[in-house]
């Protein structure tokens, strides 16, 4: 008899989603599937609102990320007006961007998934938890609140709100970075580089320790995408689209946001809220493709920061091709802190830092925009079409997570195959099956939307359809 | 739109048409006022908060938005402070319970109507209305939203008009029309169907008599008027012409 697994919810992530794991009549897994159970509606409630709101609008889309859904949005509405950014006013977006990456990626890494680096897969799930961190590792505990501490501060002392600062806008930005902000930034880093650093030092060593999970966290052939900037290095903002394969091979290069939709095609599923979206020359479902850290990293020729660069070399030589383990996410997320530390430093002590001109004024002059980032979850895009008024007509999102979806069901598939068999679930199967979910650090709010019912869980399912056994965590 | 007396005019030949004095009781201190004085204005003089959203010095009174309801002993109804004269002996109640009761209730009420979301308006942190909301600790509404339909009207080059945000407080229809002279702004239909127009109900960029000097988005209490191209919380409005133009239009 076939069964099926359900776990709901999944635990320490950003939104609300679960998983069904079919097993076979011999109790094997033979499918998986996570699902997204929310709704949210942006594209069409944005309908008939003037651009310019857009990215205040669209920024509340996430707690998390709010800074990239701005930064998206914001370059959508610079295509709309037809307008070059003010140099200062790029770099302050740019600034702000790695402010966000410093505490996003610190509160992935160390608020969400240390304690089953720390504490270990199968420790006992009362305690795997940051509190239980604090137990058993003081130091990495206080570094991880410490480190996204400075990170959200950076966002705060522009604005003085940590999230929805509402200070990025079409054209630029709402005001110059003020003299003294930048002294208190600029003496928060070192800091943030000694964490970043020491934490990195602490994963490499214990690497050795997750070697199963490395062997099976959505450790297959993908092709990856990201943005590379002209040099063809790590870039978060600005910079052009490029898809490897899985060997690693350029297969497209220098797309331009505007011409996403040659590349990237979006496919529904009926079980999830999440659309699906695949690299169009390959088709559906074989056009799957991976974003991130990892990702990034995989796509880049280096990241152009020393301290980067040197670790970025490092973590390329652990394949002879990309990375291919999404757990390696972890490590990729270290090492673009490192990497926006740096970025940040040479910002802040660039001379033209503090000049008033950050913001380009004009009528909307085009009636469509695309604007692309480097969300810290991976490549964001907002299209936009208005009318001659310049209210919003139609909107399109493909957010970060969303085009891990296909991943991330694989890496499910591929961890529960390892670790389930026969029909109950041993608990330290279900939380990698919630870990290699977490590796990739979805934010299901971001991507979908929530209607009801905030929580998660895990089902077993037999061929039938009844439930077998549910785990609710 | 009937045109009501306007309060300021007719106190200024008081040299010639002395007007009586009288006192009365506000809160249960005794105050001196002019018969032509309205309550609010002598509440404010003797530093009595009373909270107001449609009204606005320099313009005339109109006693819409009733958030300035005061209770006056020995008569059933509360009375709306801006257009209500006050009597010799009278006894006025400005923060008694039932006052306070309906403010909020009226508030909510506003709130409900239409669609007011603070978070992304483009005058969130500058709103009366917000701030209303905050002064009188309003935590939620207990009345259902209506969530009406109304687009917004993006059709005149530097402004628009975003009726989600309207609480129909007609400050907007005063100010162009007592000040400007234009007379460009005008309430269609009855209730709760009200709707500010501009000229015959047509988009506002097709108006032949808007001199387009923006006076009604400087006056405009939340963000239903603003300049366009402007992010949130960005709208921060200008009101200090008001008493000046005032001033100046009774020059003789």
């Amino acid at each position: 008899m076939t069964q099926q697994i359900v776990i709901d919810p999944i635990t320490r992530i950003e939104g609300h989603g679960k998983i069904t794991i079919h097993l076979d009549d011999e109790g094997r897994v033979s499918d998986a599937q996570f699902h997204v159970t929310q709704f949210r509606g942006f594209e069409k409630f944005c309908e008939g609102r003037p651009f310019y709101e857009m990215p205040s609008l669209t920024e509340r889309i996430c707690g998390i990320c709010p800074i990239s859904h701005s930064v998206a949005s914001a370059k959508a509405c610079d295509a709309i007006l037809g307008v070059r950014v003010p140099e200062t006013g790029a770099k302050l977006r740019r600034l702000l961007t790695y402010g966000q990456y410093i505490q996003s990626h610190a509160l992935s890494f160390f608020h969400l998934s240390a304690p089953d680096l720390v504490l270990g897969m199968d420790s006992d799930p009362a305690k795997r938890n940051i509190l239980g961190v604090l137990e058993a590792d003081p130091t990495l505990a206080l570094d991880g609140i410490k480190l996204r501490k400075i990170g959200q501060e950076i966002i705060a002392g522009f604005t003085g709100k940590r999230i929805h600062p509402a200070w990025v806008v079409p054209g630029g930005v709402n005001e110059p970075l003020a003299e003294d902000h930048r002294k208190t930034m600029l003496a928060s880093l070192p800091e943030a580089l000694e964490i970043t650093l020491r934490t990195l030092r602490w994963f490499k060593a214990s690497l050795e320790n997750h070697r199963e999970e490395i062997r099976t966290f959505a450790n297959f052939p993908t092709m990856f995408m990201g943005l590379v900037n002209d040099e063809g290095n790590l870039e978060h903002v600005n910079g052009k689209l490029r898809f490897i394969d899985y060997k690693g091979n350029i297969v497209a290069d220098g797309v331009e946001a505007a011409d996403y939709k040659t590349y990237i095609g979006e496919s529904v599923e009926p079980w999830s809220f999440l659309k699906s979206p695949y690299y169009k020359p390959l088709g559906y479902p074989d056009g799957i493709y991976r974003v991130g850290p990892a990702a990034r990293l995989n796509v880049c020729n280096g990241c152009g920061t020393p301290l980067a660069d040197q670790e970025w070399a490092e973590f390329r030589s652990l394949e002879r091709g990309p990375v291919m383990s999404s757990f390696h996410n972890h490590y990729a997320r270290l090492i673009e802190i490192v990497y926006a530390i740096e970025k940040a430093q040479e910002l802040l002590n660039d001379p033209n830092i503090t000049s008033p001109h950050v913001r380009a004024f004009a009528q909307p002059n085009y009636s469509e925009g695309v604007g692309v980032v480097e969300a810290p979850r991976g490549t964001l895009f907002h299209h936009y079409k208005v009318d001659e008024e310049g209210l919003m007509t139609w909107a399109n999102f493909i957010v970060a997570t969303g085009n891990n979806n296909l991943a991330m069901n694989r890496g499910v598939l591929q961890v529960a195959q390892r670790f389930i068999n026969g029909n109950s679930i041993p608990e330290g199967a279900l939380n990698r099956i919630e870990a290699v979910i977490r590796a990739f650090d979805p934010c299901l709010s971001c991507s979908t939307h929530a209607i009801k019912n905030p929580s998660f869980p895990l089902l077993l399912l037999a061929a039938d359809g009844t439930v077998l056994d549910k785990v609710r965590i | 739109m009937k045109k009501p007396l306007r309060v300021d005019e007719r106190s200024l030949r008081a040299d010639v048409n002395p007007v009586r004095l009288l006192t009365f009781k506000i809160d249960d201190r005794d105050v001196s006022a002019r018969a032509d004085e309205t309550i609010l204005t002598v509440a404010r003089q003797n530093g009595i908060k009373i909270p107001t959203l449609c009204h606005m010095e320099g313009l005339s009174e109109h006693g819409a938005c009733r958030l300035c309801i005061v209770e006056v002993k020995g008569m059933s109804r509360l009375m709306p402070s801006c257009v209500t004269l006050p009597r010799q002996d009278m006894e006025v109640l400005t923060k008694s319970d039932r006052v306070l009761d309906y403010r909020r209730k009226i508030l909510e009420l506003i709130f409900s109507e239409r669609n007011h979301v603070c978070s992304v308006c483009v005058t969130n942190g500058h709103c009366d209305l917000q701030a209303l909301a905050v002064e009188m600790g309003m935590t939620h509404v207990r009345y259902d939203y209506i969530y009406p339909t109304h687009p917004i009207d993006a059709t005149h080059p530097r402004f628009s008009v975003d009726h989600n945000r309207c609480v129909l407080c007609l400050r907007c229809v005063r100010v162009c029309d007592e000040i400007e002279g234009a007379h460009t702004w005008d309430v269609m239909n009855r209730g709760i169907s009200s709707k500010v127009i501009t000229d015959l109900n047509q988009p506002w960029g097709s108006s032949e008599t808007c001199t387009g000097c923006g006076k009604c988005v400087q006056v405009c209490p939340t963000g239903a008027l603003s300049e366009k191209g402007k992010s949130v919380a960005e709208m921060v409005k200008r009101r200090q012409f008001l008493p000046y133009l005032q001033m100046m239009r009774h020059r003789e």
